[in-house]
């Protein structure tokens, strides 16, 4: 009996003047009701392959920068080596008052609890992360080989994000790559071509007195060669940009202190 | 209505084509043909929206209040536009971070409301979704046209196999930077556009007004 009565009221909806009132705002809450309902689903139904990507992606670029990754490889499996720590920049000592699973939620919020204000900003940043994820990764009688250290910093267009990687004295540069970034195609983008990166494998971060020398420049500094990669050709402004957020993040508001510790033989 | 099915499916690619003759769709015609591989992709989830949102909104054209046509047929259009979104961060990740916003904007791809408008509010569900197809797929071949041009001679290579060697990779060929900028798809699109115009020059436009010849004193 009310099936026929619900019947005979959509059949009376459909053939009311599509102008009137009532019809226009019932085609307005319908259309959006249901517009809605599959975008949600869509979003909930896809969000966890969603987030196996974008783990998979940084996964792919830690694994690149310690030059382990090859097409076709378990990414998995391989980043299993990798020991992840979140790192206190200003003490330069793990901590684990952040467990390693929030981290992310927390970085990617940008929450105040690990935000800090900076006074001198040569990256360009605004404000700084001071805790950070790094990942060791140990060869196989447990000593360190490798450390993987986040960094980011403006460019010409955009803030670029990256690892660099170093070899276990914390001194000598084994890769550097960045994973997002939107500068010119052809002239900054050439961040990503592999014979640029590969002119920073074996370079030196810090002279024998300990001052942190490395530069990205035109021509090779009075400190000599191995403190130097040429610079990108007609990309002057991501070049510098490039110099500025490595020396920023090598340097005392960075991983400086890091660093000290990893060369004095304490992590 | 003359039109066959398949005049509707083969005129907008190069006798209607929705870029050439109705310039329509050149913001993201300039962002995504750096790379054969992105402006493919692109022109597949355009064509999809396009089919789709034409079919869908066909099918309500009846009950669709004129007094808010415009904005029944943008929920249709952004719900598809968001559905292609994610599934394109589901299953094609890293294409999906070249297109970044754009596959977003195909929401306001004029091509996709042209046809919700022109086309699909006035004919049946099937009509309109084999029009949407084929402007889909006249955008798209316009957009791989361009694709070779910007990739061969600014990258030299077609869908990221390198045919000419740069210099920057040790080979020969310096690569034309400008290319691989916005500006240089507004040139190729222009050159592609007196091309199609000198082979059927019934797409030339009249003039509006003619300049009048005066004797010289």
């Amino acid at each position: 009996m009310s099936e026929t009565r619900n019947q005979g009221l959509i059949a009376r909806f459909l053939a009311a003047p599509p102008d009137s009132v009532g019809k226009t705002i019932f085609v307005a809450v319908a259309v959006c009701l249901v517009a809605s309902m599959i975008v949600s689903s869509a979003a909930v139904v896809l969000r966890p392959v969603q987030e196996v990507n974008r783990q998979r992606d940084k996964q792919v670029n830690v694994l690149q920068v310690a030059g382990i990754y090859e097409p076709g490889i378990d990414v998995q499996e391989a980043f299993a080596a990798f020991e992840p720590h979140v790192l206190d920049l200003s003490t330069g000592a793990f901590t684990d008052s952040i467990p390693l699973d929030d981290y992310d939620a927390l970085a990617s919020s940008r929450d105040p609890a690990i935000v800090r204000a900076l006074d001198e900003d040569p990256a360009g940043l605004g404000d700084q992360v001071y805790f950070q994820m790094v990942y060791l990764l140990r060869d196989e009688s447990g000593a360190i080989d490798k450390v993987i250290l986040p960094v980011e910093g403006y460019g010409l267009w955009s803030t670029l994000y990256g690892f660099v990687a170093l070899e276990e004295n914390g001194n000598d540069i084994f890769g550097l790559q960045f994973y997002q970034h939107g500068e010119t195609p052809g002239l900054g983008a050439e961040v990503d071509n592999p014979r640029w990166k590969a002119l920073w494998k074996g370079k030196k971060l810090f002279d024998e007195a300990g001052d942190l020398k490395i530069t990205v420049a035109k021509t090779v500094p009075p400190a000599g060669p191995e403190f130097h990669v040429d610079a990108l050709a007609g990309a002057t402004l991501t070049s510098v940009g490039v110099d500025n957020l490595v020396r920023f993040w090598m340097g005392e508001q960075g991983y400086g202190p890091f660093l000290e510790r990893l060369k004095a033989g304490e992590i | 209505m003359a039109q066959t099915r398949k005049s509707l499916l083969v005129d907008p690619l190069v006798d209607n084509n929705p870029i050439t003759l109705q310039v329509l769709g050149i913001c993201s015609a300039l962002a995504v043909t750096t790379s054969l591989q992105v402006a493919f992709v692109m022109a597949l989830a355009v064509t999809f929206v396009t089919a789709f949102s034409s079919f869908f909104i066909s099918m309500l054209r009846n009950q669709i209040p004129s007094s808010i046509r415009i904005i029944v047929q943008m929920v249709i259009i952004a719900s598809l536009v968001i559905l292609v979104d994610q599934i394109l961060k589901a299953y094609a990740f890293e294409i999906s971070k070249t297109l970044s916003v754009f596959v977003g904007l195909i929401i306001t791809n004029c091509i996709v409301m042209g046809r919700a408008e022109a086309f699909a509010m006035k004919n049946p569900p099937v009509a309109s979704f084999i029009d949407g197809v084929g402007n889909g797929a006249g955008y798209g071949l316009i957009l791989m046209l361009v694709g070779v041009i910007r990739e061969l001679f600014g990258s030299g290579s077609l869908f990221g196999v390198t045919i000419l060697q740069t210099v920057n990779n040790g080979g020969w060929y310096v690569p034309n930077g400008l290319l691989l900028l916005p500006p240089s798809a507004f040139f190729v699109i222009g050159l592609i556009i007196w091309a199609f115009r000198t082979w059927k020059p019934k797409q030339v436009e009249e003039r509006e007004f003619k300049i009048q010849s005066v004797e010289a004193h």
